[in-house]
């Protein structure tokens, strides 16, 4: 009997799904290629000066992307170190200290602090937490000596840029910490008890140090989101292209600089300019994705595939 | 042997029990705040004219911003008209053909690369190669640009749903003869199923409530849309703009805006969210 | 006090020829004769709602090694976890009764529960080294209980090491990170952290279950070399391990003990027919 032979859709529908790879693979490429392509003016008139002159004039058409890079930076370490900490000691109250039932409400609302558009973070962070900043908060840090509290309190600035970031990512880094610090296997954790620790030793000899290169690289992740977000900076950096060693001054982010200007920018030098500074975003966010995925590849392998 | 006071060590162990318990209820109180700020500020805007009425003029009371609404719920629905069917194929050769192959550690790579970028960064993309070329702001390019961002996550979700249904079903149905393609989609999918479902619906959340990635593409209009290759009105730009203009009427447009996009995005999260977790019990 | 109506539902009630029950309790459950360190007086536990332990009396005696044999899911882990109120982690999972050590109830909320795990170090199934080096895994009870100089520090953790037969393995890789050792050397480590802090009783919870047997071997004469000078309690599914280590058993099943006595005893003429029917391998 002679079989009706269907045609084979099997290679078709793999080459089809690969597509949909390719495509993936060549939207990264293209954005590289286009920012790079773009940023050609910027660096044949400026060369790398661009990345330490801090000028930034259209009128004069001088650019440097080094109070830019200084506010992102900057921005980003304030975030950073408010961030960390907080969510480790959250992360604690979720593992260690929290009845299940409570770790999981918590936890869950600590989550949508993600899902909260950032354009949100914006509106509440000029409107409502600006002012709180300036009225309550700075008066109390102006008393601080030292270079970094000083200058009008307007609220907006640098250290509430900073803030808001730490708030951003906050759920980021707290949810990796709470899960590696959940990997720590009960039965060393309850060695550690049986040695007569409290909570806190058992955390800070035993389970921190057992997911320390996990942490570390749940940061690297809460870092690459801080330093590429946009809109909740714009709101509250204060938009300024000058460098300050007061966390009170406004200053200006990469990604701020961005989003205000790119729309407005009519000469081709200024448009070229504004695209090297994508490219810097891009190449700093690369680096650290990089490092991050390197990293916690690494500790996958030496925690035993258990992330 | 002086003997550490124990006394001491349960007091510091106390006060650090304190400080996390007070750190958990500073992240819920700021979850609060903003809901808060968020519900009051925005109520009072919201009203009928709201969603049926275009913007008035700058500086004059009253209008809607009717236009604002449908166009955020256009790029949307584009967008994942893109970005949906694009992250599904990739998700379904990682895991169905990819496996560990060089190629399919490339394209992962590749993959996290995308979802680290920063989405302005897509934005400015989208401009050089759609509304550059085509010489003005569209409703196109805002899609793209969010399609862009979906494509990783929907890509993620897909290969790890994918991966949790056991092999035998792949090969039960495979033994039976029944081809790859059919058994990718009408089994392994289903199988999948509602896992698969809120993960998008996750990143459908999430690339709604950008605003970034539309600022140089969608930008902004205050009129209704007559075609997709003309900038159109959206709500987190309008939010942008209306914030950061001095009339009082329109920064309370600017909440009204906020409250829609925030119940929406924390909507479906919240929806999303509790399905997976339904789910897993 | 009858056996029979210590247990109500379970237990000896299994066994059909009524062989055990018409023994009495002190028959069976012997009061070993020596300075007692910790007994166990109408102990019972509790998963939850569900019982796990009923009602258990126990005397353990002071520098002897008592083994806990019984088949899986009978309770012997659950009895020794309740010793240093380890199981105190766990929401939902209470003890009642008395615990008494040197005649003071552990289960007393007074009693200072960081004391007590001083007093009674634990060794677990699998080996826990921590995160740090060899040095400091010893270290780590010491330094946490007290304030000592560094020559003295150094001193007690070599003593240690070389109480638990490891000095002489270990002291060219003191800076080695722990994990870094044996399965048989991590586990002897943890016995040197835990005897670093002087304590009064060890509990073990199948110590070589996870280990070869040429290092177990090692861990049996170490228990052996440890007797006299502390209380071992030493949980085991290996009735020959208990047979060659151990001077005193007991037998659990089923959350209850069945027989307690000098193990020679136990394991040549015991007198309840279930303990028999175990130590001879026809269940469990």
């Amino acid at each position: 009997m002679q079989t009706h032979r269907r045609f084979d859709w099997d290679p078709v529908f793999h080459v089809l799904t690969l597509g949909g790879g390719l495509v993936l693979m060549l939207v990264v490429g293209a954005i590289f290629w286009e920012l790079w392509q773009g940023s050609q003016l910027s660096l044949e008139k400026f060369g790398w000066s661009f990345l330490v002159t801090e000028t930034w004039d259209p009128v004069s058409e001088t650019f440097g992307a080094a109070s830019t890079i200084y506010g992102t930076l900057v921005s980003t370490l304030i975030a950073m170190l408010i961030a960390v900490p907080l969510s480790l000691a959250i992360a604690l109250f979720l593992v260690e200290l929290a009845p299940p039932r409570v770790s999981a409400l918590v936890g869950g609302g600590i989550e949508l602090l993600a899902a909260i558009p950032s354009i949100i973070y914006g509106m509440w962070g000029l409107f409502v937490f600006a002012p709180f900043m300036s009225e309550t908060v700075q008066p109390l840090l102006a008393h601080i000596p030292g270079p970094f509290f000083t200058g009008t309190p307007m609220g907006i600035g640098m250290l509430s840029a900073g803030f808001i970031l730490a708030l951003m990512i906050l759920p980021f880094i707290t949810a990796v910490t709470r899960d590696i610090f959940r990997m720590v296997p009960a039965v060393v954790k309850e060695s550690a008890y049986g040695m007569g620790s409290t909570t806190w030793e058992v955390t800070r000899k035993v389970t921190i140090p057992y997911g320390i290169q996990g942490i570390i690289g749940a940061c690297f992740l809460g870092l690459g989101r801080a330093i590429g977000e946009t809109m909740a900076v714009t709101f509250v950096i204060g938009n300024r292209h000058e460098i300050s060693a007061s966390l009170f001054a406004a200053g200006n982010s990469i990604a701020s600089t961005l989003a205000n200007e790119f729309t407005e920018a009519s000469e081709d030098l200024y448009l070229s300019s504004l695209v090297e500074l994508g490219l810097v975003l891009f190449g700093l966010t690369l680096l650290l994705q990089i490092l991050a995925q390197w990293w916690l590849k690494r500790t996958r392998r030496k925690m035993g595939g258990g992330l | 042997m002086r003997e550490r006071s124990p006394a001491r060590r349960k007091l510091t162990d106390l006060l650090v029990r304190i400080v996390s318990l007070l750190a958990a209820l500073f992240g819920l109180f700021i979850l609060g705040w903003i809901l808060y700020v968020i519900m009051a500020r925005g109520v009072g805007a919201i009203n009928w004219a709201f969603f049926t009425e275009l913007p008035a003029p700058p500086g004059m009371m009253g209008g809607g911003l009717a236009n604002a609404i449908v166009g955020t719920l256009l790029i949307t629905v584009l967008a994942s008209l893109i970005g949906i069917p694009l992250g599904l194929l990739t998700g379904v050769y990682l895991a169905e053909f990819g496996g560990q192959s060089r190629l399919a550690e490339a394209i992962r790579f590749c993959s996290n690369l995308l979802m680290g970028t920063p989405s302005i960064i897509v934005g400015v993309f989208v401009y050089g190669l759609i509304v550059v070329p085509l010489g003005d702001f569209s409703a196109w390019a805002g899609a793209v640009a969010l399609a862009i961002i979906m494509l990783p996550v929907v890509a993620r979700t897909t290969e790890e749903m994918l991966n949790l249904v056991p092999d035998s079903l792949r090969e039960a149905a495979l033994g039976l003869g029944t081809p790859r393609w059919k058994t990718t989609l009408q089994i392994l999918f289903r199988a999948a199923g509602s896992g698969l479902v809120t993960g998008i619906l996750l990143a459908v959340a999430r690339v709604s409530g950008e605003t970034a990635p539309l600022l140089f593409t969608s930008l902004n209009s205050p009129f209704w849309f007559e075609t997709l290759n003309e900038p159109i009105g959206n709500l987190t730009v309008t939010i942008f703009n209306y914030a950061m203009s001095p009339y009082a009427d329109w920064q309370a447009k600017a909440w009204g805006a906020s409250l829609l996009i925030t119940l929406g995005v924390l909507g479906a999260t919240l929806l999303a969210r509790t399905t997976l977790w339904m789910r897993r019990k | 006090m009858n056996i029979a109506t210590a247990v109500p539902k379970t237990g000896l009630a299994l066994s059909p020829d009524g062989d055990s029950m018409d023994r009495t309790h002190s028959d069976v459950i012997s009061r070993p004769r020596g300075e007692v360190k910790i007994s166990a007086r109408g102990l019972n536990f509790y998963y939850g709602n569900q019982q796990a332990l009923v009602n258990n009396d126990l005397d353990i005696l002071s520098g002897k090694v008592t083994a806990i044999i019984g088949p899986s899911g009978c309770g012997k882990s659950t009895h020794l976890r309740i010793y240093n109120r380890i199981f105190e982690l766990y929401k939902g999972q209470r003890a009642t009764g008395q615990l008494l050590l040197d005649g003071e109830n552990v289960l007393d909320s007074k009693v200072d529960v960081l004391e007590l795990r001083r007093r009674i170090g634990m060794i677990f199934q699998k080996p826990t080294p921590f995160p740090m080096s060899v040095f400091d895994n010893v270290a780590y009870g010491l330094k946490q209980h007290y304030l000592l100089p560094r020559s003295e520090m150094r001193d007690r953790v070599e003593e240690a090491l070389k109480a638990a037969a490891l000095w002489d393995e270990v002291n060219d890789k003191l800076d080695k990170p722990g994990t870094a050792l044996s399965g048989g050397q991590q586990q002897r480590l943890c016995i040197a952290r835990a005897i670093a802090v002087q304590p009064e009783v060890l509990l073990m919870d199948e110590p070589t279950s996870a280990i070869d047997p040429v290092a177990t071997a090692k861990i049996e004469d170490l228990i052996g070399a440890l007797r006299g000078r502390y209380t071992i309690v030493i949980v085991t599914h290996n009735m020959q391990q208990a047979a060659r280590i151990s001077d005193y058993t007991a037998f659990f099943y089923q959350g209850t003990i069945v027989e307690y006595g000098e193990t020679e005893t136990m394991f040549t003429k015991p007198k309840v027919k279930q303990t028999e029917d175990y130590i001879t391998g026809r269940f469990g």
